[in-house]
């Protein structure tokens, strides 16, 4: 390093190999989840009864990722608090059964193809009115009030109650219960636990959502901008991309993703109300916070923690369940402040 | 002479409550390299970001190649060919060094000839294609940083301290890499507060003082005048 010469760089970089400490405490969350598993398999004991319920913590923990997803974005990219994320999730829920109960022929058949025809039909439904709705969401309600923290929470909230209050005109005040199609309906025996084809469902189309995302993120130039974005919007602009129009899009995507989940869960429930989104809120928000604000790996993660977490806890110490996602958090809050995988740092 | 690549006119520009520009005029000539000079906090970034339009001048006019950019929203005005390196190097630290570069061109993919170009300006970049930019050195990721305005073509390039905290070796590399750029007959305008670099590359120098430039002429004759220096710059020492 002492050489100082005209043109030729006088210093040579090698790479240095990450310490054992430093590769432990950067792969660390993502070593949660099986540890999560494996003390939920030395207290519960049995085997099917263990599979079962990591299943269903599964299936959960997806269904709040493809919620979580966008909202993550969202905050990471432009830095607003979306809590009208949550009506999204209920216009989902509702468009989207309201249309199955429509193809009520396609449901009730005994055939996979057209149960399967006839929930995509809902779920695209749902995410074209959703984004759509994301869409003047963002136009009317939220840009004026970028930078604003309180005022984003009072105004979106505001469009929450707006958008509840919309569903009980259109759909009425009632909760709607409802059955799944068919082939949805029944267990599926594997390795010795009965499980309900629906959670494998779930679980199938959150990996499938989140390689997807992954791979949009990693290997596309929108993908790049995005993850630019959130770290230094201002340089991202500089380089000469519209930032605004990526945001929008993101905010429209995650809406639409948000009545996806909307669907999913409402499968999984069986039932819908108005509010389920913004009970929701509270998981979702849990899951971005312990992700690390920004992180579609974190959130990922975050929500298969909660999903676990509620499952086992439910099944071991039933009054526990309640508390067991805010203990989650706080101790992961103590761990990590700034959550699991941060994106955006402290602004 | 030709009609400069950059010309501000009377450009006042507040930041909240203070007010920083008071009437800049500047003109930075084509294919020459224009530095930037003043003590700290007379609003060299300030008129740099007021370029780019980070921040919106409140008055007064740019006109980048003639065209009038005062408005102008800033992906617009990178779109016209300016190459912007900030003071604080703007890097995408989880990003790794290729997707800095696949961005910076925005575009079309950034050309194999470029790219060794740049290899060879900055010979790190190329060992470290794969890292995250995070984990580069500071110099490294101001390699980076002045990379990423070489990516494409640029009409002109606004850099921001380039050689602030850098150590002298990489300092050498930088100002080789920017000696470089000015013989392929770049218009650069460089905010620089080491006066060995700036006079090594300048053509042209303009001075600022109390957000207002306060002198222009030749960076020879500013670097051959020890009084004009010390009364402009408070460089007590030739060659600080």
């Amino acid at each position: 390093m002492s050489v100082q010469s005209e043109g030729a760089p006088a210093h040579r970089p090698t790479f240095a190999a990450l310490s054992p400490r430093d590769k432990l405490a950067k792969s660390a969350p993502f070593l949660l989840l099986p540890v999560l598993a494996l003390v939920g398999l030395a207290l519960i004991g049995t085997w099917p009864t263990w599979l079962t319920l990591t299943v269903s913590g599964l299936a959960m923990g997806m269904m709040i990722f493809v919620m979580a997803s966008g909202l993550t974005l969202v905050f990471g990219l432009m830095d607003v608090i979306n809590f009208g994320h949550g009506a999204f999730i209920s216009v989902g829920a509702f468009v989207g059964i309201s249309v199955l109960a429509g193809l009520g022929d396609w449901t009730g058949a005994a055939s996979l193809a057209l149960n399967m025809a006839a929930v995509l039909a809902a779920v695209i439904a749902a995410m074209a009115v959703t984004g759509a709705l994301g869409w003047g969401f963002e136009r009317v309600l939220v840009r004026p009030v970028y930078g604003a923290h309180l005022r984003q929470i009072l105004v979106t909230v505001g469009g929450l109650i707006v958008i509840e209050q919309m569903i009980h005109v259109v759909w009425g005040p009632d909760e709607i219960f409802l059955t799944r199609p068919e082939m949805l309906k029944g267990v599926t025996l594997f390795a010795g636990a009965a499980i309900e084809t629906y959670r494998l469902l779930a679980v199938a189309v959150g990996l499938v959502l989140f390689v997807t995302m992954r791979l949009v993120l990693r290997r596309t130039k929108i993908g790049l901008i995005v993850r630019a974005g959130v770290q230094n919007g201002e340089m991202v602009e500089a380089l000469g991309y519209r930032l605004r129009l990526v945001f929008v899009g993101t905010f429209v995507a995650g809406s639409a993703l948000a009545g996806l989940g909307g669907v999913m869960w409402s499968l999984y429930q069986e039932v819908i109300t108005a509010g389920m989104g913004e009970e929701m809120m509270i998981l979702v928000f849990v899951v971005v916070i312990i992700g690390g604000l920004g992180s579609i790996e974190g959130a990922f993660i975050g929500a298969l923690m909660v999903g676990l977490l509620q499952n086992y806890v439910a099944f071991l110490a039933p009054k526990l369940a309640l508390v067991s996602n805010i203990g989650l958090m706080t101790a992961i809050l103590m761990w990590r402040p700034e959550g699991m995988l941060p994106v955006v740092r402290a602004k | 002479m030709s009609e400069p690549i950059l010309t501000l006119e009377g450009v006042e520009t507040d930041i909240g409550r203070y007010h920083i520009l008071s009437g800049v005029d500047l003109e930075v000539p084509r294919g020459q390299v224009t530095m930037l000079l003043g003590r700290n906090g007379v609003g060299k970034t300030t008129t740099l970001r007021s370029v780019i339009g980070h921040w919106r001048a409140k008055s007064g006019r740019i006109l980048f190649d003639g065209q009038d950019i005062t408005r102008m929203p800033t992906p617009a005005i990178a779109r016209m060919g300016l190459g912007f390196v900030p003071e604080d190097m703007g890097i995408f630290s989880d990003l790794t060094v290729e997707e800095n570069m696949t961005l910076a061109a925005a575009s079309g993919p950034l050309s194999p000839k470029r790219r060794d170009r740049i290899f060879a300006a900055f010979p790190p970049l190329a060992t470290f294609w794969r890292a995250p930019a995070g984990t580069l050195s500071g110099g490294q990721k101001q390699m980076l940083s002045i990379a990423r305005a070489m990516a494409e073509e640029r009409r002109l390039y606004l850099i921001d301290e380039p050689t602030k905290g850098l150590a002298p070796a990489i300092v050498s590399t930088m100002a080789a890499a920017l000696r470089e750029l000015k013989r392929e007959g770049a218009s650069i305008l460089l905010v620089e507060q080491n006066f060995a670099v700036a006079r090594a590359l300048g053509d042209r120098a303009a001075v600022m003082e109390g957000g207002r430039i306060v002198w222009t002429g030749a960076m020879a004759e500013l670097a051959t005048d020890a009084k004009l220096q010390s009364r402009l710059l408070g460089l007590s020492v030739e060659g600080a």
